[in-house]
């Protein structure tokens, strides 16, 4: 789960790591009062959506005065910004963060993330702050330092002076960093943090360090025991298909094909997916039911599927192992029949109560298309799109 | 023979809930040992005729069990885990989909050296064909024979077992290893064992997008098997960025494409079937079985 900027920075505030002082707005006016309490020469107006990117797009304004400030706020409220990360249809902005300017010396580059190969918790450092960081990582691979944390051991002071080094940082710097850096830890693992990105973190002119942006993910699998992490998510940044399939359990990805899929299991989710390709046609999404799919969540999945006017034809490919096919089979008898679906449908069950399913399909004189193998079901339902 | 379990495994189910109780009669249903079960507030019952205790080290102590199946909801799965390890067993396999990653981290980094080994989370489990059924698979597909299964995903193992017992070929051990970016045993561990294990002569293995497993596989294969691998990679056509129903299938930061990992795995010299519907035919034509 993504968190925006400000909500970042205020997690970070309350594990000691320094960040400017801030102030949320959602009008013109409420930024101008931000920017007179803020009282600094200059402040920045941020727009805040789930994408980095934002200031190339226009999203990120310097700031004179507070008339200033909330003229950059009417301009950045309600625009649709759109960034190399949020697609081209970009995002709309509904609030802004109105931050003190910073008096930057030196910008560098910190991350904090589980490395999936090594297994280590891993910080990821960098003297080219403000780039992006995989390109560094291509071209300049030197300019990056790695150091690997022991899951069980946590981060040590040792490995702080070594980032510090890394970073080219003075002693008292040096310093500064360790409350910074073992603030940040803490927020990681107590929180089950899945990645902190800090881009750039700043060196000001007095020396002090400040995450001047701040990018925070959590493990969703975490979530059910920080329900203050979880009140953090904002509905209005997902996908809204995406987020109707979250609400009712199902794993959906929007795809822009023809062709729509329910599937049970992820793997083979996917591989419906690289079938349907396979066969000339384009899929358009990606549904996993679940170990657990039942009647109700198979008409559940229908409406969702049905939801986007793309669909030309669905296919329904399901290889019971815990999921019986006979119950499938009575939630797409039941669901065509509520729904009305108009859409050629194509349906494969295979392993557990196969057979069973297959007859309640074939006696329910709804029009199915029946298919066996995966290559018989990818064939039918890419021609049915095509005829459609 | 074959690799992980047979017909001798001696199995505990941890978490006799409903899932629990369910699997473990399919289990015992297709021949597997199932000695005990144990579940909070169990000790000393009896369900379906399998007796319950308190802790592994109890069952283990009275019924000599050697291996477990976690079916412990995802909060306490990590600890059910610690728990097989402590108690020494060979085996563990988790199914619990859904264990925090740190959780894992730690659990993984804490079974170092020790004698446990861990299949999953987040996985099927294991099937030795008329021996032994270990988690959630639909064992009624798999017939015995000479072909190792190995994969990150569930219903996915089905349909390649599926395809090769059309095929009439059958199989060693089907082993799914678990969908999540930390897990006990990866490809290398599994085609390792296959290697070595005389009564598998060719291996299919079933990646998907995300991490650099399959890429470290085909390394392993390069260098250290001499017994044909056949193989197919889910998610050819999933958007950057985006989780594709597991937790670790994602291509991040332009890493963990399928196209990558089906390279890496045609130079090694493994046959890579780009079509699903293929992985049998591909493995028969590539092995010289049918």
């Amino acid at each position: 789960m993504n968190v925006h900027e400000y909500q970042a920075k205020e997690l970070f505030r309350q594990y000691g790591v320094a960040v400017p002082a801030g102030e949320l707005a959602t009008t013109p006016a409420e930024a101008e009062a931000a920017a007179k309490r803020l009282g600094t020469a200059v402040t920045v107006v941020k727009a805040q959506i789930h994408a980095g990117g934002r200031g190339k797009g226009g999203g990120v304004k310097l700031a004179g005065s507070p008339s200033e400030a909330k003229q950059h706020a009417s301009e950045i409220l309600g625009m649709t910004l759109v960034t190399h990360q949020t697609g081209p249809e970009g995002k709309l902005v509904r609030k802004v963060y109105v931050e003190a300017g910073s008096d930057i010396s030196r910008e560098l580059y910190l991350a904090l993330t589980l490395d999936r190969a090594s297994e280590d918790f891993a910080i990821i450092a960098s003297t080219e702050g403000g780039m992006d960081i995989e390109e560094v990582a291509a071209k300049t691979p030197e300019k990056l330092h790695t150091e690997f944390i022991d899951p069980n051991v946590g981060l040590r002071s040792y490995q702080v002076k070594k980032v510090a080094r890394a970073l080219r940082l003075d002693t008292p710097q040096a310093r500064k960093l360790e409350t910074f850096l073992m603030g940040l830890f803490r927020l990681f693992i107590e929180k089950d943090a899945s990645l902190v990105e800090i881009n750039p973190l700043v060196v000001t002119g007095d020396g002090d360090l400040l995450a001047l942006d701040g990018k925070l993910n959590f493990d969703d699998n975490a979530l059910f025991r920080h329900p203050d992490i979880a009140e953090l998510r904002d509905p209005e940044e997902e996908d809204e298909r995406e987020r109707a399939a979250h609400e009712i359990d199902l794993a959906y990805v929007g795809l822009d094909g023809t062709v729509g899929c329910m599937v049970n299991g992820a793997g083979l989710a996917m591989a419906t997916l690289d079938m349907i390709t396979v066969c000339g046609g384009s899929p358009a999404n990606f549904l996993d039911a679940g170990g657990g799919a039942d009647k109700d969540k198979v008409k559940e999945a229908f409406k969702l599927i049905l939801r986007d006017e793309n669909v030309k034809a669905i296919l329904v490919n399901i290889f019971g192992g815990i999921v019986r096919c006979d119950l499938i089979a009575e939630g797409v008898v039941a669901a065509a029949a509520e729904l009305g679906i108009e859409v050629p449908l194509v349906v494969r069950l295979q392993g557990t109560n196969a057979i069973e399913g297959r007859k309640i399909l074939a006696d329910s004189g709804l029009d199915i298309t029946p298919a066996e193998t995966l290559q018989e079901a990818g064939e039918r339902v890419v021609a049915a799109a095509q005829g459609a | 023979m074959a690799i992980l379990a047979n017909k001798d495994t001696k199995l505990l189910v941890q978490g006799m809930g409903r899932m629990g109780q369910f699997h473990a009669g399919l289990s015992v249903a297709y021949g597997t040992r199932v000695v005990g079960g144990v579940h909070p507030g169990k000790g000393g019952t009896t369900i379906e005729g399998i007796p319950c205790f308190e802790t592994v080290e109890e069952a283990v102590e009275r019924t000599g069990a050697n291996a477990s199946v976690i079916f412990v909801p995802p909060a306490g799965a990590a600890d059910a885990i610690l728990e097989a390890v402590d108690a020494g067993l060979d085996l563990t396999a988790c199914i619990t989909e859904g264990i925090p990653a740190i959780d894992m981290a730690k659990a993984k980094r804490a079974m170092c050296g020790k004698r446990t080994r861990l299949v999953g989370p987040n996985c099927p489990g294991v099937v030795v064909p008329e021996q032994c059924r270990i988690g959630i698979m639909p064992a009624q597909i798999t017939r015995p024979g000479p072909v190792g299964v190995v994969s990150r995903s569930g219903t996915l193992t089905y349909e390649a077992v599926d395809q090769l017992s059309r095929l009439g070929i059958g199989q060693s051990t089907c082993l799914g290893i678990g969908g999540d970016p930390i897990i006990g045993t990866n490809f290398v561990d599994a085609l390792a064992l296959f290697e070595a294990d005389p009564e598998t002569e060719a291996v299919v293995m079933i990646g998907e997008i995300g991490g650099s497993a399959e890429e470290e596989a085909a390394q392993f294969v390069k260098d250290h098997m001499s017994k044909p691998v056949a193989a197919f990679i889910a998610g050819q056509n999933a958007p950057k960025g985006k989780r594709m129903g597991h937790a670790g299938a994602i291509i991040a930061g332009g890493k963990g494409a399928a196209s990558d990992k089906m390279a890496a795995l045609e130079a090694a010299g493994v046959a890579v079937s780009k079509s699903p519907a293929t992985i049998g035919e591909t493995l028969a034509a590539h092995a010289g079985l049918r």
